[in-house]
């Protein structure tokens, strides 16, 4: 199983859009964060108006760990989409290719090379969110330099010191990882339905969209299906930013989003199992 | 040309194979035996269902009904242990064009679960005359170039079973007669079982020892070529100078009914090999002038009658 999924990774890491996820998330990064520079102090100073009549605050507000955590908060909507820039193509990719049948007539079992390609798409995500990790924490940190972490929680300000806050990044970025997780066994399980890449990219985008935009009305038919809709538990890093931490809700919402991997990805192996290779 | 069957064990045995897609039936009770050290022509009319016979042998894709074995084990059961023992080429065949033809190579390899070495790689490449572009992408290669990266795969972890479907499709000529030489190669030289589909007749007629026939999903004949085409009458054009007059005389005759059509001046008979000598004495003792007698005799004439037989 390590070798085909080193071979899978190998066959994603030839491929050019491998690399767009990557490069966006540099340009996104970056781009939040010479913005941040430039504008950054006044939002501060904006946001924390009100507290500065009552209290004196000292210290860098304007640090790398805000500015990372405000770029977190941009991930619900940006990165699926890069996300399903590869997981997408890892089926339907060979479809499209013809070496679907190179590959079937092999001798190994088709349940091996789907969960081969599984977890190769699973890595991938997990090292586009390191490296929004890493870039968007190192690059913030060297241009803002550290500092406590004022963040804003269900309409409280709350003020972490800056020695109480990597590991909380650290748990957040690992959850998220979680979140894409889904969103790249989504885009696997239409990836197995069809043999076009641009179909799967598209339907995840697509419900992901859809489930956000519902999520975000706030009228009775729709709170009612909230619940049931992934993207809904996706944003559940932001718990381990609150004071005190709320284990049961993390937990829950990490069992909730492994259990759409597992529908997802079980879905998408019995489908590749039963399925025809006429490509 | 083989012309017998070489050994008693099979190879592939196929019983009452169907697959049905929604309305069509592609594969409708297909029964057909492959032996050991044949080079077997699997042969059909564009439809016929040989590619769907074929990704049921390598499990592309299911059955709808009956029995495939490959070396005596079901392959519903030991699709594994099976494919091992196989190499092939299903249609044309499509590499990752993003790296090159040694890479390519390797990964199949690996996938395979073979520790192939560079050494078998690169003689595999040379064996198909791709040794010097092994550092090439395959997107820069023809398609020519890529039917021989095809083969080439094919026999990487060394199978005892080859099944080529169409491998000649897209070469020239010069490539063709080398890949014919090749499944001669391998059939005599390193005694592989060889499983050969092809719409170039002609090739099958010169490779082949034992063949089947395939249209509409089912196997219309199945034997040694040499057999079928010895037992299969000729198809002879008798040009004559008074075409009226040739009809008169063969007309309330035997000869009537060996009588195919007629073209211009042209009488074209179905007729055994020594019924030729016979029909042309009767025309020239009845003072008809035969200015020519052309028989023709191929598989693809045999292929022709059989499947429009078939038509009709």
């Amino acid at each position: 199983m390590i070798g085909l999924i080193n071979i899978e990774l190998y066959k994603i890491f030839r491929k050019w859009r491998t690399y767009i996820g990557f490069i966006a998330i540099a340009v996104l990064v970056s781009v939040i964060q010479v913005a941040m520079l430039v504008e950054g102090q006044r939002s501060i100073n904006f946001m924390t108006h009100n507290l500065q009549q009552s209290f004196i605050l000292v210290g860098n507000l304007l640090n790398g760990y805000l500015v990372s955590h405000l770029i977190l908060n941009t991930l619900v909507i940006h990165i699926p989409f890069l996300i399903t820039l590869v997981a997408g193509d890892l089926l339907a990719g060979e479809a499209t290719s013809g070496t679907y049948r190179m590959l079937i007539t092999r001798p190994v079992s088709r349940i091996s090379i789907v969960t081969s390609k599984f977890l190769a798409g699973i890595i991938y995500t997990c090292m586009i969110i390191f490296f929004l990790a890493i870039f968007s924490l190192g690059l913030g940190l060297s241009i803002f330099g550290s500092g406590d972490l004022l963040v804003v929680q269900n309409g409280t300000i709350i003020v972490f010191s800056k020695n109480d806050v990597l590991w909380r990044f650290l748990l957040a970025y690992c959850f998220s990882s979680l979140g894409m997780g889904v969103v790249a066994s989504l885009a696997f399980l239409f990836s197995s339905l069809v043999e076009n890449a641009i179909g799967p990219i598209i339907s995840t985008m697509a419900i992901i969209i859809i489930f956000i935009i519902i999520s975000g009305i706030n009228i009775e038919i729709f709170r009612a299906i909230k619940p049931y809709l992934f993207t809904n538990y996706m944003n559940g890093w932001r718990l381990f930013f609150d004071d005190p931490i709320d284990i049961k809700e993390i937990v829950k919402d990490s069992l909730i989003l492994l259990g759409h991997i597992f529908l997802f990805f079980g879905s998408a192996a019995l489908i590749f199992q039963k399925k025809d290779i006429l490509s | 040309m083989k012309e017998e069957v070489l050994s008693d064990e099979k190879i592939i045995e196929v019983q009452n194979l169907s697959k049905q897609f929604k309305e069509i039936r592609a594969v409708d009770n297909l029964s057909l035996n492959v032996y050991k050290g044949d080079v077997f022509g699997f042969l059909g009319p564009n439809g016929a269902g040989k590619s769907t016979t074929i990704r049921m042998l390598l499990s592309l894709i299911k059955p709808s009904g009956g029995n495939i074995k490959l070396f005596g084990k079901s392959l519903k059961e030991n699709r594994i242990e099976i494919l091992k023992k196989i190499g092939a080429i299903v249609e044309k065949p499509d590499f990752y064009g993003y790296m090159t033809a040694y890479k390519n190579m390797e990964i199949l390899g690996k996938i395979s679960g073979s520790n192939i070495s560079k050494k078998r790689i690169m003689e595999m490449l040379e064996l198909v005359g791709l040794h010097k572009r092994y550092k090439s992408k395959v997107k820069t290669f023809s398609h020519g170039m890529k039917q021989r990266l095809g083969l080439a795969q094919a026999l990487l972890h060394e199978p005892d079973l080859i099944i080529l479907d169409e491998p000649t499709t897209g070469l020239d000529p010069q490539g063709m007669k080398e890949i014919r030489d090749l499944i001669i190669y391998l059939s005599k030289e390193k005694k592989k079982t060889i499983f050969l589909s092809s719409h170039i007749l002609y090739e099958v007629e010169l490779v082949a020892n034992r063949m089947v026939i395939i249209d509409k999903g089912h196997a219309k004949v199945e034997g040694n070529v040499s057999d079928l085409l010895n037992s299969n009458k000729l198809k002879v054009t008798f040009e004559v100078d008074e075409i009226e007059k040739a009809k008169l005389l063969i007309n309330d005759t035997s000869w009537m009914k060996m009588l195919n059509s007629i073209v211009g001046n042209k009488l074209i008979f179905l007729l055994e090999p020594g019924e030729i000598s016979f029909l042309n004495k009767l025309f020239v003792e009845n003072n008809i002038l035969v200015s020519a007698v052309i028989p023709t005799r191929s598989l693809e004439e045999y292929f022709l009658s059989i499947t429009e037989t078939v038509s009709k």
